[in-house]
């Protein structure tokens, strides 16, 4: 294992290990460049994965104290867990259901295209579909994206039967099992899918892309890697010019450490991320780092989500299978005329009996709510997802009424559903119902939001410094050899699954960052 | 064959997870584990039900630490009252009971709470809850949906009740499928009662 020393200032430090974090040490590594991945969670391994709801939940999840403020049901629901996302190596892309979808083009241009739309804060992207398309492409390649690169799509399993008996009969055209990345055959060293219907709680068979054991042994493998698990970082540092110098973390055996850095790039998912500028706030820099704009933490996205379960007469036993095991696509395109701008994707979706239990209608009991669960083996699931719009009020920021075990502020996140939300919501929900209706269910549920997974925007890219953090690289207005580097930089939510993004902008900011060390730049 | 917990010890450590065994109890309970606590919940599995079929025992016992045998009943019934399962029989109700026994032997507040709750819960039901009629038990229940305590309950209920073998086999979730091997060749395409879609939205799987 390569060990550089802590007053190595040489080194890129990289806050994180998942789609971003891992993806962006990997690119570098690969590129002779050295790299200190610094990880707040523990190592797992598919052997140690474990086929078990809550057992896997306190084994990935991140559960430190957080808060949460908004009119946002999940402030209502799981006041304290805003956001289901892990703090292990690997980060999220050990629980992420593998949906692999690019953006489209007007999602770039949400402000051309949408036009001014009281209370959102829209702005276009700094780059394009056109740009990135290179990119997308070699992402798809590296996480071996079905239905890309002559790889086959997955087999669907029952609860997708379902899904497109009945998107069929509604008309809807683009109906099939999705662009995943779970291998169809095996590809890269690991092996094809066994349809073992956990991949929330880490794969046990690797078929999934996960930087767990792709990118990081990849990585390592060019002796250009360090990797610290249980490493968490509190403060980044910076010198008297302003530029970033070192990161100060607290090891495994909570020691704290300091570790110097040439360049340091954060991707600690968009709750962790903000928080950890905000926290690293000092005389030079008096409202956090790369904050002069103010949007540190703001535009906080989270996609308008909803379930639909359809209950049937006849057994489906949805749990069998890929979670996401198919989409339906129709509904993505930007069409106003059903009263909202942006669009939404139907992905199937399922769920165990405990969590089931859990989630689908939280708060809720009686006989409303048993039902269900009496006829689990009788449920399709389907989850909505779709663009919600950025609002500077929507945000991350220091709630220091409680700390941590470190004694830091803990996030706040608040979230008001935008009326375009709602209308998006709305009609998803609707949708969803005739989806199940068509395909003979004696009746459906509309499950309100799970805790956010798909965390975005509190360190947005754009044109200008004056009302963004980063630039179209990620790299920040302010301080240029800090980045962002997970999707915090997105600067607006699309409708589709955000991993696939953010490993693309992973690579090109590889590139970036490279290039600019050659030329001493940075 | 998997054999079920009734679960004497801790419901969430029963299983292990390498080889999916549950571990098997010896029932009947030894006399001190009686004298341990304050009360104890006994009760009985329906012979020629499924999970009799697969428990060790048609017997089944929860020994309480804080709460008296009254108080668990009531607790029970409760439980049946927030999540009616016809399906789902007194002992895995029971887990619920030992749950929030165990967590009031721990926190005195909670005792309270639950003390208090029930006894309002009896004034409700304008009797002993346990004695009136299922309609009746619903109304004194709802009579009492804002209030901490049925809160309480309500969220012990979602994990207590749905996370155990007794419910998964009751309910048909096989929980663990790694160890067997995944759904591959197990049935995840097995649904027929409506058309199999064309190979370019569902592709044939890779056996290999």
């Amino acid at each position: 294992m390569t060990q550089f020393k802590h007053n190595d200032d040489s080194v890129v430090v990289i806050i994180g290990s998942g789609a971003g974090g891992g993806t962006l040490a990997n690119e570098l590594c690969q590129q002779g460049i050295k790299v200190v991945v610094l990880e707040a969670g523990a190592t797992q391994s598919s052997a140690s994965f474990i086929n078990d709801e809550w057992k896997s939940f306190s084994q990935l999840a991140w559960t430190d104290p957080r808060t949460t403020s908004g009119s946002w049901r999940v402030a209502k629901d799981f006041p304290t867990l805003p956001a289901w996302i892990c703090k292990t190596v690997g980060g999220t892309t050990t629980h992420w259901a593998g949906a692999s979808l690019r953006f489209q083009e007007h999602e770039f241009k949400t402000k051309t295209t949408y036009g001014d739309i009281a209370g959102a804060n829209l702005m276009d992207w700094p780059l394009t579909l056109q740009e990135l398309e290179p990119y997308y492409a070699r992402a798809e390649d590296k996480m071996g994206v079905t239905r890309t690169h002559g790889i086959p799509g997955l087999p669907g399993n029952n609860n997708f039967r379902v899904m497109y008996a009945g998107a069929s009969k509604l008309g809807y055209g683009e109906v099939h099992t999705g662009n995943m990345a779970i291998n169809s055959q095996p590809r890269d060293g690991r092996a094809a899918c066994l349809q073992l219907g956990f991949c929330f709680q880490g794969c046990k068979s690797g078929a999934k892309w996960s930087t767990l054991y792709t990118e990081l042994p990849k990585a390592e493998a060019t002796g250009n890697l360090d990797l610290r698990p249980e490493s968490h970082v509190v403060r980044i540092e910076h010198d008297a010019k302003g530029k970033v110098s070192g990161v100060v973390y607290f090891d495994k055996h909570g020691k704290p450490q300091r570790q110097k850095a040439r360049i340091v790039a954060v991707a600690g998912n968009s709750i962790e991320t903000p928080r950890l500028l905000l926290l690293s706030a000092s005389n030079l820099f008096k409202d956090g780092l790369a904050n002069s704009s103010g949007q540190v933490g703001r535009n906080y996205m989270r996609h308008v989500t909803g379930s639909v379960y359809g209950l049937f007469e006849q057994p489906v036993h949805m749990y069998r299978g890929t979670v996401m095991a198919g989409i339906v696509r129709d509904e993505a395109r930007n069409d106003p005329k059903r009263g909202f701008v942006g669009g939404y994707e139907m992905e199937t979706l399922s769920l165990g009996l405990p969590f089931l239990a859990a989630f689908l209608n939280p708060g809720g009991w009686g006989s409303e709510v048993t039902e269900y669960l009496d006829n689990y083996t009788h449920l399709a699931g389907m989850w909505l997802v779709g663009e919600d719009m950025p609002r500077e009020t929507n945000r991350v920021t220091l709630n220091a009424a409680v700390k941590d075990k470190w004694g830091n502020a803990v996030p706040n996140v608040h979230f008001d559903d935008h009326a375009n939300d709602v209308a998006l919501r709305d009609h998803a929900f609707t949708q969803g119902q005739r989806v199940y209706e068509a395909a003979g269910a004696l009746k459906s549920f509309r499950t309100p939001p799970y805790p956010s997974t798909h965390n975005l925007g509190t360190c947005r890219m754009g044109a200008s410094a004056k009302d963004s953090v980063c630039n179209a690289y990620g790299q920040t207005h302010d301080i240029k050899n800090l980045f962002i580097s997970d999707g915090s930089q997105f600067t607006t939510g699309g409708a589709e699954n955000p991993t696939l993004t953010i490993v693309t902008l992973a690579i090109r900011q590889a590139e970036y960052i490279a290039k600019q060390m050659k030329a001493r730049a940075i | 064959m998997k054999t079920i917990s009734i679960s004497l010890s801790d419901a969430s450590n029963a299983c292990h997870e390498e080889d999916g065994r549950v571990p098997k109890l010896k029932l009947p309970l030894a006399r001190r584990q009686f004298l341990k606590g304050s009360g104890v919940l006994m009760g009985t599995l329906a012979a020629g039900s499924l999970l009799a079929a697969l428990a060790p025992s048609p017997v089944w016992a929860v020994p309480l630490k804080k709460l008296n045998e009254a108080q668990g009943r009531a607790l029970l019934a409760m439980g049946r009252t927030i999540f009616p399962h016809k399906k789902l029989p007194d002992a895995v109700y029971a887990l619920l009971v030992k749950d929030l026994d165990a967590k009031a032997a721990a926190d005195a507040k909670l005792a309270k709470q639950l003390s208090a709750g029930l006894a309002d819960l009896d004034r409700a039901a304008g009797g002993r809850f346990v004695d009136v009629a299922a309609a009746e038990q619903l109304k004194a229940v709802q009579s009492l949906k804002k209030s901490g305590f049925f809160e309480t309950v309500r969220g012990q209920c979602i994990t207590s009740l749905y996370d155990n073998d007794m419910a998964f086999a009751a309910l048909g979730y096989p929980g663990s499928s790694w160890d067997k091997g995944g759904y591959l060749t197990r049935g995840f395409q097995d649904l027929t009662w409506l058309p199999a879609p064309p190979q370019t939205a569902s592709p044939p799987s890779f056996l290999g």
